[in-house]
């Protein structure tokens, strides 16, 4: 890889990319070849606001490569509660271990780690602004369940305003020929003006803006589901009002195409029914399967990056 | 009014009126130690009214500041009493520690030691995006005293 840190997306080229996915591929076929692929190495993993999901994976992840894992789970138990820097931290902590994860409610933290670090930093998601395993997530799911990431309809639904997820998901595949995108949002929550504006039309691509999910579904290969936040309203009512209007049951399911990919970056609200998990296209719980190989990948070649380093 | 000419140093003219105070203190010029020369108001061709400072025996500044501050100043080396050299100031590509990011969710609003970067993306609409936080900010105009540290 060339750059040593993971702080967005777009750190990494679509070779890149590719590499990293063969490998995770690779390991998932054979798991048992890898249990010592990262023996002896010792990844921290700081996360200034708990996400257990998150540090869970990265966590197992490391695991299962034989390494070890130090950190804290929340500010409050850290050195940081007694007022040090992230940059201290980052230089510390790079004197014990091989690789730092980074989770952080201010945007741009890991990049002050990264900045002070001796050692690889990897952003586990720095607030509303980059979370770039998320999109290796995604990415990797849809390339292992479909083949390819080119040639496809893809389907974004619910809070395209806000979440950065899916602003990141845009930018990564539109980098991939052939991507249609069909944005489904209620008029409050559609994507902002500058990913109208420096993605999708600054590289020409297809998309349409719609609001309501029933007459798209026939066409869509892939349909990622996001959660409409609380916090994001300033109202009760107008969150009541809008959280029901894009939920995916077995009725909408129906209308969807046999191949048709149901994923979502979890937790789940109410998004979607729960009456959905067993159909055979509901592929979100498989996602997170995915995303431990693929930051099993991950942590294996930039450990080995930075020993060539 | 008359200010000598200088034997050796810089002439900084042509500068927007008002801005030339800044100039001097975001160039960190000593004056304690270096002569400086700081004309306000002085009438011009080009803009109506302009500042010009002229700084004896200094050639090394910061051209990425000035460049940002008050990018249609225009900048002249002295050497032997004579202009030795033009500079025309274009807006800098990056700057560190001039502007600071104003939202309140970037990292710099807690690590006070982080300096503030920022990159130029738009040259002209005057565009810049901090390091940190993607966040964008316009040095247009009055804008740029707003957000300078
Ligand atoms: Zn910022």
């Amino acid at each position: 890889m060339e750059s040593k840190n993971l702080l967005e997306p777009m750190d990494l080229t679509v070779e890149e990319l590719e590499e990293l996915f063969d490998l995770a591929e690779k390991i998932m076929e054979a798991p048992e070849k890898y249990t010592e692929a990262c023996k002896g190495k010792l990844m921290a993993t700081l996360f200034y606001e708990p996400s257990t999901r998150t540090r869970f994976s990265f966590e197992a992840a490391m695991l299962r490569l034989g390494g070890q894992n130090i950190g804290f789970s929340e500010a409050g138990s850290s050195s940081v509660a007694k007022g040090e820097s992230i940059a201290d931290t980052a230089s510390t902590v790079s004197c014990y271990a091989d690789l730092i994860v980074m989770r952080h409610p201010k945007e741009g933290a890991p990049r002050v780690a990264a900045n002070s670090a001796r050692v690889p930093v990897i952003n586990a998601g720095d607030g509303g602004h980059q979370h770039p395993t998320q999109t290796l997530t995604d990415l990797m799911t849809i390339r292992s369940l479909r083949g390819s990431l080119t040639h496809m309809t893809v389907g974004l639904c619910g809070d395209l305003k806000f979440g950065r997820t899916v602003h990141s998901l845009i930018k990564a595949l539109s980098r991939y020929e052939g991507v249609r995108f069909v944005l489904i949002s209620p008029e409050e929550l559609r994507v902002p003006d500058y990913v109208r504006k420096e993605i999708l039309d600054k590289k020409g691509l297809d998309y349409r803006e719609v609001e309501q999910m029933d007459e798209v579904l026939p066409e869509l290969d892939v349909l990622y589901m996001t959660r409409v936040q609380k916090e994001r309203f300033f109202n009760e009512e107008d969150y009541i009002r809008l959280k029901d209007r894009f939920i995916l049951d077995e009725e909408k399911m129906a209308l969807a195409g046999e191949k048709m990919m149901v994923l979502h970056p979890l937790p789940r609200v109410n998004e979607i029914a729960v009456e959905v998990d067993k159909d055979p296209r509901a592929l979100y719980f498989e996602q997170a399967r995915y995303g431990m190989y693929i930051r099993m990948a991950l942590i294996m070649t930039m450990l080995q990056g930075k020993r060539r380093g | 009014m008359l200010v000598n000419t200088i034997q050796r140093g810089i002439v900084i003219d042509h500068i927007t009126a008002g801005r030339g105070a800044k100039i001097i203190e975001y160039l960190d010029i000593d004056t304690k130690v270096n002569t400086v020369a700081f004309i306000m108001n002085a009438s011009s061709k080009r803009h109506g009214r302009k500042d010009i400072v002229k700084i004896e025996n200094v050639i090394d500044i910061d051209m990425a500041v000035l460049g940002l501050i008050d990018h249609q100043a225009t900048v002249n080396i002295i050497e032997n009493g004579k202009i030795v050299r033009k500079i025309n100031l274009q807006l800098p590509d990056k700057v560190m520690n001039v502007i600071r990011c104003r939202n309140p969710r970037c990292v710099t609003s807690i690590e006070t030691n982080a300096p503030h970067i920022f990159h130029l993306i738009d040259e002209e609409a005057k565009e810049y995006r901090c390091e940190y936080c993607d966040d964008i900010v316009s040095v247009k105009g009055g804008l740029l005293d707003e957000i300078m540290h």
